[in-house]
């Protein structure tokens, strides 16, 4: 360590010197680098199972950016240019995949994907590189609070603790419950809405939870563990898990001819629902972001036109699947271009500093964000932010 | 309630373990090998049915029919791939040989079905309900039992009463033997396999209806029912049958009394003490071992 700096040291006239050669070159060349694209990363499923996840958010940046360099891009006049790569669902990849954006592209910021396992991996080394992250899917509780400080993860999506909050709040004020059965996934998951749930009853004192049951991937009949929830006054389902377990569970329910309400975390939303629950698929109310369904704001009507438009595939809300994933992604890289904006730099220092104190206000697709960060809070969307929405036929359409 | 619920539901998902541990018994029996890919080909029967009938449209009756013949001769590709060559050679490496197929099996799956799960169209037999005691049990739930001990009933007349069934047993207690007596070996060991894939199929499309249809949906299943076969005493029909509805029952109960988190736990434990107990399985006789 000693001999670094010794040597630092040594050369530091001709370190300045270099400096002062490049700044100069900098100068003399400045029309060129300021047309150079800012490169923005984003790491997530692109293929396999959890495809579609990527395919929308990739659709919602790309939205965005042609928006925003319609309008003459950033920095005065540097387009945005997207750089994708496949995680392919593993953290491994992910990480692979997010080392050689930041080493190689060097990226400005990086998006993720639905994945929080790749988003987890990705996370130390972005905050060592000092890169930002912006996660638009991806829940899990520490991908923003990750402990580190400073801290370079940012998330314009639903957060697991404060999507507990809701689904507890949910049920007391739309079913008037008071004792919720949580059903949940046997998995990491299932644990920290678990965690999340338990925590979350404390500050909630219109409803208490009413017993915990888990179920696997695999589990056939869930009769059992719904019959002890019911025996134990559950008067809400609390369910968290993907679709073909849940549908399992919403079989269950039915087979028991028990019309208890059913609120659910957005894993439902994935797979096919319906199709595998059945006439009852409905009943289950899941938390969202956003949804196309239902009277837009001039954004929403700007952006489904924009959709419309590049994806002749879209013709309605019916088409646009993982609504999310456009619509996270849509209003975050309007907040990053802002960041960029305002830190007058692609360094990732400022950039994570612009956003955390961002100026003005920006009217997005899911609300109108004004100062979305905080040192102290990197999520910009919280529980009230949140909307409930069931599925009618296959779409997935707002809870009135 | 509770013992209730968990009774309907274990007779159910018992009888499920049982067929496939028929399947398991009746390789045994006749040939001292197991086929380890019996979840595989219980998963290859309800896609197949599915994709013939939902994607393909074919009538309901043709697909499980092809789903059946199906997996009877995947069985014997089985035999033929993995076990025969291992066994000539006196290696017990079809162990791993079926086991590794059925990985490959799952895998093809994987990539021509998709990862999505898929939700068999609802029918007569899912729609009819029969209301007993606050629970609805599904016409197809009540079925279920019903087929898997007429199959074990089958099974054991077959193999006890008739000729060529006492052939098949013939063939596991000395194949030179068998041979001399004009038993042609090779195709009872396969005859035998593919009933192992027919029933494996049989339990797939009978539970597709009430499960979702993936590549994965057999792995736990085959597992389960090997224990069962274990359990039952692996040489005795009616013993691998019982001791499937046995431990459907005892794992619903367990979940409905104690709480899932102790299902997987708690039955597993009962299956390694009963064994401890009795060795050769509830129902099973030792192996009378000539000196």
């Amino acid at each position: 360590m000693l001999g670094v700096w010794s040597m630092l040291e040594r050369y530091r006239p001709a370190n300045v010197l270099l400096t002062a050669f490049i700044a100069a070159a900098g100068l003399a060349v400045g029309p060129a680098l300021a047309a150079d694209p800012v490169k923005i990363g984003h790491v997530a499923a692109l293929s396999g199972g959890s495809a579609q996840s990527g395919e929308a958010i990739t659709r919602g940046l790309t939205i965005a950016i042609d928006e925003i360099n319609a309008k003459g891009g950033v920095l005065g006049g540097r387009k945005l240019e997207l750089v994708q790569r496949d995680d392919e669902s593993t953290p491994p990849k992910g990480l692979t995949a997010a080392r050689e954006l930041v080493f190689k592209e060097k990226v400005a910021v990086i998006f993720g994907g639905i994945d929080s396992p790749v988003a987890l991996a990705m996370v130390p080394l972005l905050n060592k590189e000092k890169v930002p992250h912006m996660a638009v899917w991806a829940a899990g509780t520490g991908i923003t609070r990750n402990g580190a400080n400073p801290n370079y993860i940012f998330r314009v999506s639903a957060v697991d603790v404060l999507v507990d909050v809701k689904l507890l709040q949910y049920a007391s004020e739309k079913f008037g419950a008071k004792k919720a059965g949580l059903i949940l996934i046997n998995n990491p998951w299932g644990e920290s809405n678990e965690k999340g749930l338990i925590e979350a009853v404390k500050t909630n004192t219109a409803i208490q939870i009413a017993g915990v049951e888990k179920f696997e991937n695999s589990d056939v009949d869930l009769v059992p563990q719904l019959t002890r929830l019911r025996e134990k006054g559950a008067d809400v389902l609390i369910l968290v898990g993907n679709a073909a377990p849940g549908a399992q569970v919403m079989k269950a329910r039915e087979r028991l001819s028990w019309k208890v309400p059913v609120v659910s975390h957005w894993g439902i939303s994935g797979g096919r629902f319906p199709e595998l629950t059945g006439p009852t698929a409905g009943e289950a109310h899941f938390v969202q972001t956003y949804s196309f369904f239902g009277k837009q704001s001039p954004v929403g009507e700007r952006v489904l036109a924009a959709l419309k438009k590049k994806y002749p595939a879209i013709k309605g809300p019916g088409d646009i699947f993982a609504p999310i994933g456009t619509a996270n992604a849509y209003d975050a890289m309007h907040l990053v271009a802002m960041a960029i904006e305002q830190a007058k730099s692609t360094d990732g220092d400022a950039i994570r500093t612009a956003l955390e104190d961002l100026k003005g206000s920006y009217q997005g697709l899911i609300k109108t964000y004004s100062k979305p960060f905080a040192a102290d809070n990197h999520d910009a969307l919280g529980p009230s932010d949140y909307i409930m929405v069931h599925y009618e036929g296959d779409n997935v359409v707002p809870v009135y | 309630m509770l013992a209730y619920a968990a009774l309907i539901t274990g007779v159910g998902l018992g009888s499920m373990y049982g067929l496939l541990a028929l399947g398991f018994h009746v390789t045994y029996a006749v040939s001292n090998t197991v086929n380890f890919a019996q979840g595989s080909t219980m998963m290859l029967g309800a896609v197949l049915c599915f994709t013939l009938w939902v994607t393909f449209g074919w009538p309901l009756a043709a697909a499980i029919a092809a789903a059946l013949l199906l997996c009877a001769a995947w069985s014997v590709a089985v035999e033929r791939i993995a076990v025969r060559p291992f066994v000539q050679r006196g290696s017990n490496s079809w162990l791993m040989a079926t086991v590794a197929l059925g990985i490959v099996i799952e895998n093809i799956v994987l990539f021509t079905f998709g990862k999505d799960p898929r939700g068999m169209p609802a029918g007569f037999l899912t729609t009819t309900y029969v209301p007993m005691g606050g629970i609805k049990v599904q016409a197809l739930q009540l079925l279920i039992p019903v087929i898997g001990l007429l199959l074990a009933a089958g099974i054991h007349f077959f193999l006890q009463r008739t000729r060529y069934g006492k052939a098949l047993l013939a063939v596991v207690q000395n194949r030179d033997a068998a041979r001399l007596m004009g038993i042609d070996v090779e195709r009872v060991v396969m005859a035998s396999f593919a009933l192992s894939g027919l029933l494996a199929a049989v339990a797939g499309i009978l539970v597709a209806p009430l499960f979702t249809i993936s590549s994965t949906m057999g792995t736990l299943f085959g597992i389960k029912a090997f224990a069962v076969a274990i359990l039952g005493g692996i040489g005795n029909a009616w013993g691998v049958v019982l001791a499937g509805l046995i431990y459907g029952i005892v794992e619903a109960l367990i979940t409905s009394l104690l709480g899932s988190t102790y299902t997987q736990i708690v039955t597993f434990a009962l299956v390694i003490l009963a064994l401890a107990v009795r060795p050769s399985g509830l129902f099973g006789r030792a192996e009378v071992k000539k000196v």
